[in-house]
Parts: structure tokens; sequence; C-alpha cells
């Protein structure tokens, strides 16, 4: 190995491999200090969609001198070899150097190609495929679909490239969303308009009816007439313990504006699958455990639409589950009707 | 009603003890989005629901004096609870109906 021509190494080695030896990407940038947007990103995005899909390839039973050819005028470092989708081998500069030096260039491919391959699959995702850079020298990898075919190759240079790319959007989108938030608040001064939200833990019926009675106090703070405080206690009472028991958590948010105060339920699923039948009264999905609480009666949603003023559900299944109450600050309603 | 007067009609122990606790009506009900939805303010609520959601319920709806039937054990979490919302609590040996029965002069809600 260590009597090649080192210029035919430069030669041929053309791009890539260098810059990427200095590759930011390594184990330790994408270890604990790792932000948790390019964590989020390296479990999202799989091979698949950073690969390149036009893999250039040479059949087993051409020369050397061909491999050398083709990866001289496609300037990359190794070639798979493949027929038909199959892969038998890969053909890199090693081998080329090897051929030079052993005079066996004229040899076919498949005597002396690597076989003992290292590959991913187009399903893994990115922060697998870095493992694999890490762990091995390799530049790149082959990479297989589900039924063992040879679907793209992907080299750091790919990873690389497709997360900046992300990162930049992403980067976008926070940046939007700040310019947004800013205008929410200047929204907010200027229409005398508050939002809280409180967080609702599945399961956690120990603090349910935290949110419900925080709201109660704030609206209490506001001299709001205690009938429609009531009505609105109710209601967020209600939508919290139907995020504590039915979903997977969610948030309960408090809006306050001149004329209205609006109340929404948001949760991460599961879902309802007939929203109708959810609210009509009597009907429910909790278990006993809930039921031997008080709860789980089937009255959540039809007490919390009847206390509103405007009462709006939105539901998909396996996603989330969206109740908006909205109380008028001149009540339409009363309390008689409320409360029957 | 006070709650000494509604502790000596039904026969219980007070638990916790809550000045001006009055009672001006009756609510008989182990729901408690049932609760939720017909209880009146200042009225006692009679239930088996011995755990501290129904003291989230009576703050909601401004009720301030809950009555535990068959004297079951009121939990500490409870008892803090209703310190904190001012919420007196009664122990009572009797059932709902009974309890409904011995509080009979005071209005439903």
């Amino acid at each position: 190995m260590a009597e090649y021509k080192p210029v035919i190494l430069q030669g041929q080695k053309t791009n890539d491999d260098e810059i990427l030896a200095k590759s930011p990407l390594d184990a330790k940038a994408l270890g604990g200090d790792s932000s948790v947007i390019i964590m989020e990103l390296l479990q999202r995005f799989k091979v698949r969609d950073v690969m390149k899909r036009q893999v250039i390839t040479i059949p087993r039973r051409a020369t050397l001198r061909q491999a050398q050819v083709l990866m001289r005028d496609n300037r990359i470092s190794g070639v798979p070899v493949c027929e038909d989708g199959r892969l038998f081998g890969i053909v890199s500069v090693n081998d080329i150097i090897r051929g030079l030096d052993g005079g066996w260039m004229d040899d076919p491919c498949e005597k002396h190609m690597a076989t003992n391959l290292v590959v991913l699959e187009a399903g893994m995702p990115i922060a697998f495929a870095l493992r694999y850079f890490n762990n091995y020298t390799y530049g790149r990898f082959p990479v297989l679909d589900s039924n063992r075919k040879l679907v793209g190759i992907i080299s750091q240079r790919d990873v690389m490239r497709a997360l900046l790319y992300e990162l930049s959007v992403e980067i976008r989108k926070l940046e939007r969303k700040t310019s947004k938030s800013i205008a929410e608040t200047s929204k907010e001064a200027s229409e005398n308009y508050f939002r809280r939200e409180w967080a609702v833990v599945r399961n956690d019926l120990s603090r349910a009816g935290h949110a419900a009675n925080d709201i109660k106090g704030i609206l209490r703070e506001r001299k709001i007439d205690r009938s429609i405080v009531r009505r609105i206690a109710v209601a967020a009472y209600e939508l919290e313990i139907n995020i504590c028991i039915h979903s997977h958590g969610g948030v309960l948010v408090l809006m306050i504006t001149n004329d209205s105060v609006t109340i929404t339920a948001k949760d991460r699923g599961p879902g309802i699958t007939d929203i109708e039948w959810a609210c009509r009264d009597g009907t429910s999905t909790a278990n006993d455990w809930i039921r031997s609480l008080g709860f789980g009666a089937g009255m959540g949603l039809s007490n919390s639409k009847r206390v509103a003023d405007d009462f709006e559900i939105k539901s998909e299944i396996g996603k989330f589950t969206n109740v908006k109450c909205v109380f008028n600050l001149a009540p339409k309603k009363s309390e008689e009707n409320s409360a029957s | 009603m006070t709650l000494s007067e509604v502790c000596e009609k039904v026969g219980g122990e007070i638990v916790v003890d809550v000045e001006d606790a009055k009672a001006e009506s009756v609510y008989v009900g182990d729901l408690l989005s049932d609760v939720m939805g017909h209880a009146g303010e200042d009225c006692a609520l009679v239930t088996i629901q011995n755990h501290l959601n129904t003291i989230a319920v009576c703050t909601l709806v401004g009720c301030s004096v809950v009555v535990i039937c068959h004297s079951r054990p009121v939990p500490p979490d409870m008892v803090e609870g209703a310190k904190r919302e001012g919420v007196a609590i009664v122990v009572t040996p009797l059932s709902q109906y009974a309890v409904a029965l011995a509080l009979s002069s005071l209005p439903p809600c």
C-alpha cells in the first residue's frame, strides 16, 4: 500500500474526500451539544431524501481500466459494480492504484473489486448514516431499497448539503415566527388582548382543574360578571379534564378581548372518530378508573357546548382535537340556561 | 344553614372547618360533570367522591360545603385543597338519600 505513486493518487482523488476529512459533521459535533433542531432533522430525514439517485455503475465484466476512465470522467472516487439493480461490489481508487501498480488494469472488475460491503438502507434516518461515516472510513455508501436493489449512493457531502439547506429553511421559519410574535404582541397591546396557555398532562388528574381555577381567578380580577365567569370556568374545567383523560396531552388556552373570552383546548390526538356522537350527553369512551372518580360520564363536551355562546370542534384521527368555546362579555345566554 | 347545623343534622363530623361556610341549597351527585352543570352557588354538595377533584369542582361552581357519605375517608390532599380553597368538608355515615332527607329544610339548587 505504501509504494503507490503519489502523483496518481492526487490525480484520482478528486474533490470531496479531503474536504470532508475536515467535515464538521463528526461524532463530536453530533453529540449532546447539538441543537434540538439538528437532532430532529437527523431523525426526520431519511437516507433516501439525501442520497444521489443517479448512480454511475459498471458491470462485472468491465475492466479496471474502464472503471478508471469512468471515475476520472465523472470525478468520482468509487464506482459500484452492478447489474440489473443487483450490487456485486465496489471498485475504489485504492483498487485502481493497486491495479496500476500491479499491472492488472485489463482484468475484469469482479476480480479485484471489494465485495465485503457496508451498505445503507433507503429508509434509515440520516443520524444512522452519519454514525456509519464515523465508524467506517468510507467516503460513500451504496444505498439499497427493501428488495436489496441499488437505488442510490450517499456521501458525507450529500448529507451536509441537505442539512445546511434544511437548517436555512428552519432558520427562515424561526425568523418569520419571531416577527409574527412581535406583530401579535403589538396587536395585543393595541386591542387590550390577553392570552395565556396551560399545559395539560395526560392522566394527571391530581393537577386537573388548575388551569380552570387560574382562569377563574384571572376573570374575577378583571371584574367580569360572576355568572359569565362561572360558565367559562365550567367549560375550562370540562375541556381540561377531557385533555387529561382522553388525549395524549395538550394545552388549554385563554384569550380575552374587550368583548369576548375564548377557551381553546388543543390536544395531540388521538382524535375523535364521531364528533356528533361525542358531543351527545352521556356518551363516553372513558375507562372504569376515570368513571370511578366521577368523570367520563360523557357530559364534558355537551356541558361545554351548553355554557358557551359559540362552540366549535375540529378533530383529525391520529392527530389532534381542537375545541373552541367563545363567551360574549355582553351575555346572551342567561345563567339559568347555562345551569339547566 | 350554618356548617355546624349541617353537621348536626347529618350526624357527621367536620373534617375541614371554614368560618362562614353556609348552605343555602343542596345538590346530590357523584358525577362531577353533572355537579358542575347543575349545582348552585353556596349549596351543600352531597357526594361519595372523596378526592381532590371534588374540591376543584366546588371551587368552580362556588359550592362551600361538601358532605361525604358512607364515612368514606378524606385523603390528605383533599383536606389540603379544601383548606386552601375555603371549602368545608363534613363526613357522615349516612347515605346520599338519608342526607337529603336530613337536609330537607333546604331547597334544591
